[in-house]
């Protein structure tokens, strides 16, 4: 019985590693996906800037996290896939990030996200006349003024798009709470013959004459809305009131053919890069050299695996970071290499192998643990908001560091066994 | 080899290359991107092909609308919208730099670790500043030539480079420890040693980096370019500066030092 000395085992065991890899990787699989960044797959980034001085500084964490929610419900009611809502900040500014992936409207969620929706129910009233109802006193005296009642937004039940009976004009439907419901039937018997005022962000939508006490809890905004308006309108009121104003600051869209191209252009780039790179290992090394390409091919096949289990969103920057990984995770390999030409004069062959590895490791060590500094501070994982928070440059960052630790375990595991192997046959 | 001998060519090489970009800088200073600058830019496609990219000054939502209707009523789709506020340049700033010192820092104190001697953590950083400037002035002469602007990506080739930079500089710095524990002698004599026996790799280690990048440059898109072309400029000058800029200083300090030493 041949009995498999311990390289040979333990190639076996990288061997299966590599399958199971290799099945993740390949597209065959439907569990684990590729989850293509913005830029990629095409969407939209937007940032907002909440304006948060008005909240007491105990009230603000709440307030910003209630922000978050209420975003993020419109988003879903929007019906966009996969949104991501995050709050930022950055010297005492806060800020909402929205990614909106493959959205074609952009405007429109803008206007969506963006609108504070504070709906507000007025009664309008006629001042009193103090002086006893002096006949000639300038007209404008005698407006009416609003007076903000009880019921606002917060007493929404739902809110749904309903077409006008008569012309077929789209309008909003209001369900009160049964609390709001009471208010709502109190309010309209008070204003019996008068009007009352819907004011949505401190703006009159409209302000109908009440006609008889409403009870039940049913109220319809109608004004000259679109349709498009009118679900917007009921988005925002089911979603609830943004409990702070925000203002867009920055929005980057990327339009799905101008990111698939990226995508196409990017493989090409890979493709052509790392024949070039294996290419230059063959000449440079020979037979050694096939085994380093080896080796990067099996770091290929790990890298997509991690990539798709851990869930690395992939960007352009991020492809950018994987292909330098790429030119770096050879260079273990060429730091062995060149050591082996070296020690291949003093002793044999194998010997020379052992100790070139066991020498070159210090040096690709401290090299690799420096750049894994930079990595880290590129990253950002413990989200300190004095460093870069966005999205590209973690991308970069993440893509980097992952190819290092998997050049680590090709360039040193993978091809030291493989050489052990080969090298006593 | 005796590599340590034309210290003063090295001087003279890092010192043209810095020189003619602090000469762009003061005379052209950058092509600033909308990541700093603030403003829109508008990428449309026409039906025959025809790609345009139009820039400028930060807009209000009415004006964008104008432009895009502009476009609209010539048929052209938009296929990238970016706006940026005026606010955020300065915090990009701002972080860029606290980034830039941390890891500077980091990388400092590890090879200090390391290598047991602040002379080597210093002479390190002052090779990857080198680089840093290098990279940083030729982007002033790329965007005054060829209108490369300086982005949110130009900031992480920046930030990427500073760990090029240490990587062979580690790698050269290994090779001096073993051969000064494994045989002694001159540090003069020692740091010659090593680069020499360092050259190899580094040079079959930056071909490797440069064939990716190359192919990045020339096919991977417009919205990378710079991007990879900084990493180039920053690999190549990382390769040259581990020798000629960090063990040259190495070698000087070291010179330096024994001299005093003699003079007290």
């Amino acid at each position: 019985m041949l009995r498999l000395s311990s390289p040979a085992k333990k190639l076996i065991l990288i061997f299966i590693l590599f399958l199971a890899a290799l099945y993740v990787s390949s597209p065959l699989q439907k569990k684990f996906n590729l989850t293509l960044g913005l830029d990629l797959a095409g969407g939209s980034h937007l940032v907002f800037e909440a304006d948060t001085s008005k909240i007491p500084s105990e009230k603000k964490k709440t307030s910003l996290s209630s922000l978050k929610e209420v975003i993020e419900r419109r988003v879903n009611l929007f019906g966009i896939a996969e949104p991501n809502v995050q709050t930022s900040n950055f010297e005492g500014k806060d800020r909402i990030v929205v990614e909106l992936p493959g959205i074609k409207d952009t405007k429109q969620a803008i206007d969506l996200i963006g609108k504070t929706a504070q709906l507000l129910f007025a009664r309008l009233q006629t001042p009193e006349r103090s002086d006893g109802g002096q006949a000639g006193a300038s007209a404008t005296d005698s407006a009416d003024v609003l007076v903000p009642t009880d019921l606002t937004g917060a007493d929404l039940a739902e809110s749904s798009v309903t077409f006008d009976k008569t012309g077929g004009q789209p309008s909003v439907s209001l369900t009160f709470t049964k609390e709001g419901g009471e208010k709502f039937a109190k309010i309209t018997e008070e204003n019996l013959g008068r009007q009352v005022a819907i004011i949505l962000d401190n703006e009159i939508v409209s302000s109908p004459m009440v006609q008889e006490k409403i009870i039940g809890g049913q109220a319809q905004i109608t004004g000259s809305f679109t349709l498009d308006e009118a679900k917007k309108l009921s988005i925002q009121l089911n979603a609830g009131a943004l409990p702070v104003p925000i203002k867009l600051i920055e929005e980057r869209t990327v339009g799905a053919t101008l990111g698939a191209e990226s995508v196409a252009k990017s493989v090409k780039a890979g493709i052509v890069g790392i024949v070039m790179v294996c290419l230059f290992m063959v000449l440079a090394y020979g037979k050694l050299g096939l085994v380093a390409d080896l080796g990067l091919l099996v770091f290929g096949v790990l890298t997509l695996a991690l990539y798709k289990m851990i869930g690395v969103v992939l960007t352009l920057p991020g492809i950018a970071g994987f292909l330098l990984s790429v030119g770096m995770a050879v260079d273990s390999n060429i730091l062995i290499f060149e050591r082996f030409k070296e020690e291949k004069g003093q002793r044999s062959v194998a010997n020379a192998l052992e100790v070139s590895f066991g020498r070159a490791w210090d040096s690709i060590r401290d090299a690799n643990i420096a750049t894994l500094v930079t990595a880290f501070i590129l990253a950002n994982p413990l989200d300190w908001s004095f460093l870069h928070t966005s999205g590209p440059v973690r991308g970069f960052a993440i893509t980097l560091a992952i190819g290092i630790g998997i050049s680590l375990f090709t360039g040193i595991v993978v091809s030291r066994n493989l050489l052990r192997v080969l090298v006593k046959k | 080899m005796n590599w340590m001998k034309y210290r003063w060519l090295y001087l003279l090489i890092s010192g043209t290359v810095i020189g003619a970009g602090i000469f762009g800088l003061v005379k052209w200073g950058f092509k600033i991107g909308i990541d700093f600058s603030g403003g829109a830019v508008f990428e449309y496609r026409f039906p025959d092909g025809e790609v345009k990219t139009v820039k400028y000054p930060p807009l209000s939502q009415e004006e964008i609308e104008k432009v895009r209707q502009d476009f609209k009523n010539r048929k052209a789709e938009e296929v990238r919208f970016e706006t940026v506020g005026p606010a955020i340049g300065p915090e990009l700033v701002k972080k860029t730099m606290v980034a830039l010192i941390i890891s500077a820092g980091g990388i400092l104190l590890w090879i200090a670790y390391r290598f047991k001697s602040f002379k080597f953590g210093i002479s390190a950083v002052l090779g990857m500043f080198h680089d840093s400037a290098v990279l940083i002035g030729s982007f002033s002469l790329l965007g005054h030539f060829f209108s490369a602007e300086v982005d949110f990506l130009f900031v992480t080739a920046l930030l990427t480079i500073l760990s090029f930079s240490v990587h062979d500089t580690i790698v050269n710095y290994d090779r001096i420890r073993e051969i000064k524990k494994k045989y002694g002698g001159e540090f003069y004599d020692i740091a010659n040693k090593a680069t020499s026996e360092t050259m190899v790799r580094s040079l079959n280690n930056s071909f490797t980096i440069i064939f990716m990048l190359l192919a990045l440059i020339l096919l991977g898109g417009e919205t990378i370019k710079w991007f990879a072309v900084a990493l180039l400029i920053g690999t190549v000058s990382g390769t040259y500066s581990s020798p000629f800029v960090s063990v040259a200083i190495l070698v000087t300090w070291d010179r330096l030092e024994k001299k005093l030493k003699k003079q007290n």
